[in-house]
């Protein structure tokens, strides 16, 4: 193994190893927990730099018999460009969580759970074979459970947790079925060979990754798991939300993205399907009355569009709105986190003027805002315009460009309240205690995060665009061209101020949409609920208690029933008789005794009776 | 040799601890983890020397450490063991499993003598079930573990245990009884009349007489299938689990259960070859409907030991559909059949150790409230962390997180079957879905919200009142003890730690390192994949 292979290993396994080594440890590692954290990311962004240089693949035994059974880990371009997210939106929330939690929380716990997450997204992204996928991908759900549910003292965090575990877990059966199609169809279980698999496996392989990845990434119809994703620290939702997580299912798509096309049917449902979750979760995070909601809401809209690109072969604009998206939606977490952490509230009404109270905080979080509604010449406006590029067809076209107004509104919603000046009337401290005031680090952050939201838009222009692609395809993309980027901007703009105008004029507009479906998230928690397996649990449950059991133990009574009655006949019929011989025999000894009385004169007449007898016998003989 | 002094070790033990009555309690609890760690060492030495020669993978040739003695000689029977690929992870797990068991057990102080002597016995009858290279001397082995077990629980079981004891002898019993008249069928169908496994692969009987060897593949299919057990026939398996000590229930899953789905691999694969072609698909379905009937079920049970005895029949389920499947040689190629196969043993030894664990935890429960009613506790993870720690552990591992050796197995059952057996994998793997909802809902009601606590004096109150916010003086201002911390649940004393922990740990280590038992299991799995191919 090449220092490269080792380096690559390294930057999986570390986190993994001191996250594991932070959880034994315990509430005695708590103080140290913080330093470990951060020196681990600093490692991670080292590593990360290392190996995006060298490009390097490395292998590790793990199962036999078949090709592809090895935990093969490599970077190619569009890994590259995840290891990059991923080491540094780690590096930059861990900072912030050291910040924002709680100073007697259980932070090697916190911190353990966290490293181990990332360890999990390092694996799933640079993953090559099936197996080395799945660990990544699987540990990723869990840990999110830890993370979710990590104030599992109150009531209903560690349901949150076990919510999106159960859901994003639904999904990954998927990933174990490609698996078995891998085999069957390749003789492998090599991620990239995939396409070339034969007969009907390349549409299960193809069917069951895009399952994992609609789990993973909350699209429709499994993205109410995110709404309950919020119960976390803020720092979960901030890395959640970004690099890890619901990015995983996108970049997953984007990596299959030749598999898709080749099925034909699998990159048109990804398409659809990323385009109606970016139209359906858009309209939600609309209606939504708290600020964390609304975010998590739209990260399953701005996801959608990176679904959409996988879709229609848009490798490189999907990535590109997988960064920005990333820079801007960690950004925004920080600051809600920040919020949360001062004012004590993630209620909209709460937070009207926040961005005024603090104001680091507050401008970063209105550029990345901005940069959500997809307003040029922010990020996600060009990474957003350069996946509508490379989408055919006018139906999906026209939701693809409705999504992205919708996305405007619900940004300029956000900043209608975060910007207005704050009466002083807000009801504040309805979730926790606020301390009303945001440490100078939290702020440097946001800033940081903000800059990266406006900046990375340059990813998506001409001739960056290009280079980007040329990176991750090896080929040339379809950057837009200039007027579509322009018509694409001019149509957040109208959107952006359409709603301004109407929030301003009809006010009354915003509490109706509160109150309807769109509100409670539509009621997309109803779709995947529990409750049919519970019944039907309950109804076996009985089955096997009295039904099944109660023919074996049927079985066990009626032997021993009959056991009873053949006793019985036992001692009826064949005891009776044995014990009837015994009584003839004692009936004809009776009988045979009462002759037998001792009186002389009876003798001589019993001798004088047979002798006649003898006399009778003999004279008839004769 | 080695083999021999290692299966018959415990009961040496065993029969020295009855033949001393005037033996300390004490003393007999160390002499017992003193003769288990002993016959750990000895079969560690036998993983280290496992030689099989080049190109052999065991089952018909390449058996290391035989033996081979003559013992019934009119009948062919005769004392015959050895060690391969599919028994020496078998064997490990059992000397595993008992040095834990008897480590729980270093407090026992109920006729602690007889106990130990009780349990090592066992344990003979385990390694030598597992070691058997005849069909006589496994069906005595195999038989023996059933009586063993019968005095474990009917002597320290609690409830309703003579009643549950019995209920398990006789269904077993029933069980080894249909496993004889196969063997018998296998005796007489077989053109040299020998009881010999190895002789029998060799030169399979009833290979052109279908009936019969259906027949005797059904026979000795009751047999095993009320072992293992599945679907229909497992309903004396909760029973028995609820009122058995943790210590017996932690061997009645972990190594008991292994004796049926050890069979089918060992005696009806290679044996009956063809029948099991022919009836694979069968197999296959009962592993499904297991898989799914056992993980529903458990799902609906309000009682945590009677939960993790039903996810047991889900787990078993799997094993079955890797061996139905590798059954189906015409579906799929050797490849994917030996990956199935490899997978199903690598889930014994997966479940032995993470449900052996699990169900010691549950004994941290009976002893510290005498109940296992998941709605009689709650928030745990408050008095007791380290409890708390270890079940969500092994709860993850149960349900099959990468990282935990179970994953390893479940995947490859998966992976392997899904080519011969399509529709029947896919809808086994909603299996590990169910499974996983009811391992979480376990957790959120042990271990999270407020913490309840059973009273011992008062079995039919269950809700201790929890201590509201004590004041403690503290240097003058008051502290806010957290609410609900009860004084009945003490975390887990060294003995308990120190017998779960490492089941953990080894399954966490199998779970990322499977090399260490892949190279073992993998080639006797290429073979049995050729032999029920021909």
């Amino acid at each position: 193994m090449s220092a490269a292979a080792g380096v690559l290993i390294t930057l999986i396994s570390t986190p993994a190893a001191v996250g594991a080594a932070l959880l034994v440890g315990g509430r005695r590692a708590d103080r140290l927990a913080s330093l470990v954290a951060v020196v681990t990311a600093v490692l991670g962004l080292v590593g990360a730099t290392v190996v995006l240089a060298q490009r390097p693949e490395a292998s590790l035994p793990f199962l036999g018999l078949v090709d592809g059974g090895d935990l093969r880990f490599a970077v190619d371009g569009l890994s590259a460009v995840l290891v990059g997210l991923v080491a540094t939106m780690s590096f930059l929330v861990t900072c912030f969580a050291v910040a924002d939690l709680p100073h007697d929380a259980a932070r090697a716990r916190f911190f353990g759970f966290f490293l181990l997450f990332v360890a999990a997204m390092l694996a799933t992204v640079t993953a090559v074979t099936l197996p080395a996928l799945l660990i990544g991908w699987e540990v990723m759900g869990a840990t999110s459970y830890a993370l979710i549910g990590y104030r599992w003292q109150d009531a209903g965090k560690l349901t949150a947790g076990t919510r999106a575990f159960l859901t994003t877990r639904a999904g990954d059966l998927g990933l174990y079925v490609a698996a078995g199609a891998a085999l069957a169809g390749t003789g492998g279980l090599v991620l990239a060979d995939l396409p070339t698999s034969d007969g009907g496996w390349q549409h299960v392989a193809a069917a069951g990754i895009l399952v994992a990845a609609l789990g993973k990434s909350a699209q429709l119809p499994f993205s109410a798991w995110l709404s309950g994703a919020m119960q976390g620290p803020s720092a979960v939702s901030a890395l959640l939300h970004s690099a890890t997580m619901v990015a995983a299912g996108g970049y997953l798509l984007l990596r299959v993205q030749p598999l898709l096309e080749a099925t034909g049917w699998a990159a048109a449902a990804a398409a659809w399907i990323g385009a109606l979750t970016a139209l359906v979760l858009g309209a939600i995070a609309v209606a939504q009355r708290d600020l964390k909601q609304l975010l998590a809401a739209s990260t399953a809209a701005q996801i959608g569009f990176v679904v959409l690109a996988a879709g229609v072969g848009a490798v490189a604009g999907g990535s590109a709105q997988l960064l920005a998206h990333a820079a801007v939606k960690a950004g925004l977490f920080v600051a809600a986190g920040a919020w949360l952490t001062s004012l004590g509230t993630k209620q909209l009404v709460g937070l009207r003027g926040a961005a005024r109270r603090h104001r680091g905080v507050g401008a970063a979080a209105t550029v990345a805002a901005l940069a959500l509604g997809g307003i040029p010449p922010l990020s996600l406006w060009a990474s957003k315009e350069e996946v509508l590029a490379g989408v055919d067809g006018a139906a999906l076209r026209v939701v693809g460009f409705a999504a992205s107004a919708l996305s405007a509104v619900y940004a300029a919603r956000m900043l209608t309240v975060l910007l207005a000046p704050p009466t002083g009337a807000e009801p504040l401290d309805d979730e926790e205690h606020g301390t009303r005031r945001v440490p100078v680090a939290v702020s440097t952050i946001a800033i940081v995060l903000a800059v990266f939201a406006a900046g990375l838009g340059a990813l998506a222009l001409p001739p960056v665009a290009d280079s980007l692609s040329a990176v991750l395809l090896s080929q040339e993309g379809s950057a837009p061209a200039l007027s579509e980027l322009l018509l694409g901007g001019l149509l957040a703009l109208v959107a952006f101020g359409a709603t301004l105008v109407v929030i301003r004029t009809r006010p009354a507009v915003l509490p109706v949409l509160e109150r309807s479906a769109l509100g409670s998230w539509a009621g997309l928690g109803h779709l995947l609920s529990a409750r049919p397996a519970l019944s039907l649990a309950r109804a076996l449950e009985r089955v096997d208690d009295q039904v099944i059991d109660r023919v074996v133990m049927g079985t066990a009574t009626a032997v021993r029933s009959g056991a009873a009655q053949l006793a019985g006949a036992d001692g009826r019929v064949v005891d009776g008789a044995v014990r009837g011989v015994a009584g003839a025999f004692r009936r004809a000894g009776a009988l045979a005794r009462r002759p037998q009385t001792g009186l002389l004169h009876q003798y001589y007449v019993q001798a004088a009776a047979g002798l006649g007898v003898l006399l009778a016998l003999l004279l008839a003989v004769r | 040799m080695l083999l021999t002094v290692a299966v018959f070790l415990p009961a040496v033990v065993a029969a020295a601890l009855v033949a001393m009555p005037r033996l300390t309690g004490p003393t007999a609890n160390r002499l017992w983890v003193g003769a288990s760690l002993a016959e750990l060492v000895l079969v560690g030495w036998m993983w280290w020397r496992f030689d099989q020669g080049s190109g052999a993978g065991g089952v018909t040739d390449g058996l290391a450490f035989e033996a081979d003695v003559r013992w019934i000689p009119t009948v062919d029977a005769g004392y015959h063991v050895g060690v391969d690929g599919l028994s020496l992870p078998l064997l490990a797990l059992t000397a595993v499993l008992f040095l834990a068991v008897g480590i729980w057990s270093l407090r026992q102080t109920d006729r602690p003598r007889l106990h130990a002597a009780a349990f090592l016995f066992l344990e003979t009858a385990c390694l030598g079930t597992f070691a058997a290279l005849d069909l006589i001397l496994f069906f005595v082995f195999f038989d023996l573990t059933i009586v063993a077990m019968y005095f474990v629980i009917a002597g320290w079981g609690h409830g309703n245990a003579r009643r549950s004891a019995l209920k398990f002898f006789l269904y077993t019993f029933v069980g080894s009884l249909a496993l004889l008249v196969g063997f018998i069928g296998l005796f007489l169908g077989g053109e040299t009349r020998t009881f010999d496994m190895v002789a029998l692969a060799q030169d399979p009987p009833l290979a052109d007489s279908p009936v019969a060897g259906g027949l005797v593949l059904l026979a000795i299919g009751i047999g095993l299938a009320i072992k293992t057990p599945v679907f229909p026939f497992h309903t004396w398996l909760p029973d028995a689990h609820t009122d058995a000590p943790a210590a017996g229930s932690a061997i009645l899953a972990g190594i008991l259960l292994k004796l049926g789905t050890y069979g089918f691999i060992r005696i009806a694969m290679p044996i009956l070859p063809e029948a099991w072609q022919r009836w694979a698909m069968v197999v296959v379905v009962v592993g499904v409907v297991s898989v799914l009937w056992g993980a529903l079920v458990a799902l609906a049970q309000t009682d945590v030991k009677r939960m993790i005895a039903y996810t047991s029949v889900n787990h078993m389920g799997y094993v079955l559909l890797g061996l139905g499947a590798a059954g189906l040689a015409a579906d799929a190629d050797p490849q994917a059949r030996s990956i199935a196969i490899t997978g199903a043993v690598y889930q014994m030894v997966a479940h032995g150790l993470l449900t052996g664990a699990l169900f010691l935890l549950t004994g941290v429960l009976w002893s510290r409230g005498r109940t296992y009613a998941l709605d009689r506790w709650g928030g745990l993870a408050r008095p007791a962390p380290v409890f708390a720690a270890l079940f969500a552990v092994s709860a993850f591992g149960a349900l099959g997180l990468p990282g935990f050796a179970s994953f390893i197995a479940e995947f490859q059952i998966f992976t392997g079957a899904l080519q011969a057996a399509p529709v029947a994998t896919v809808v086994a793997v909603l299996g590990i879905l169910i499974t996983a909802g009811l391992f979480l809902s376990a957790i959120q009601r042990l271990l999270a919200g407020p913490t309840v606590i059973p009273q011992d004096d008062d079995p039919t109150e269950s809700l201790q009142p929890a201590p509201a916010e004590q004041r403690v003086p503290d240097g003058g201002t008051t502290t806010l003890a957290r609410p609900g911390i009860a004084v009945g649940m003490p975390d887990l004393r060294r003995s308990e730690l120190v017998a779960i922990a490492p089941l953990l740990v080894l399954a966490v280590v199998l779970g990322l390192l499977p090399r260490l038992l892949l190279e073992v299991i993998e080639p006797a799995a290429v073979v049995v994949a050729g032999l029920v191919a021909r």
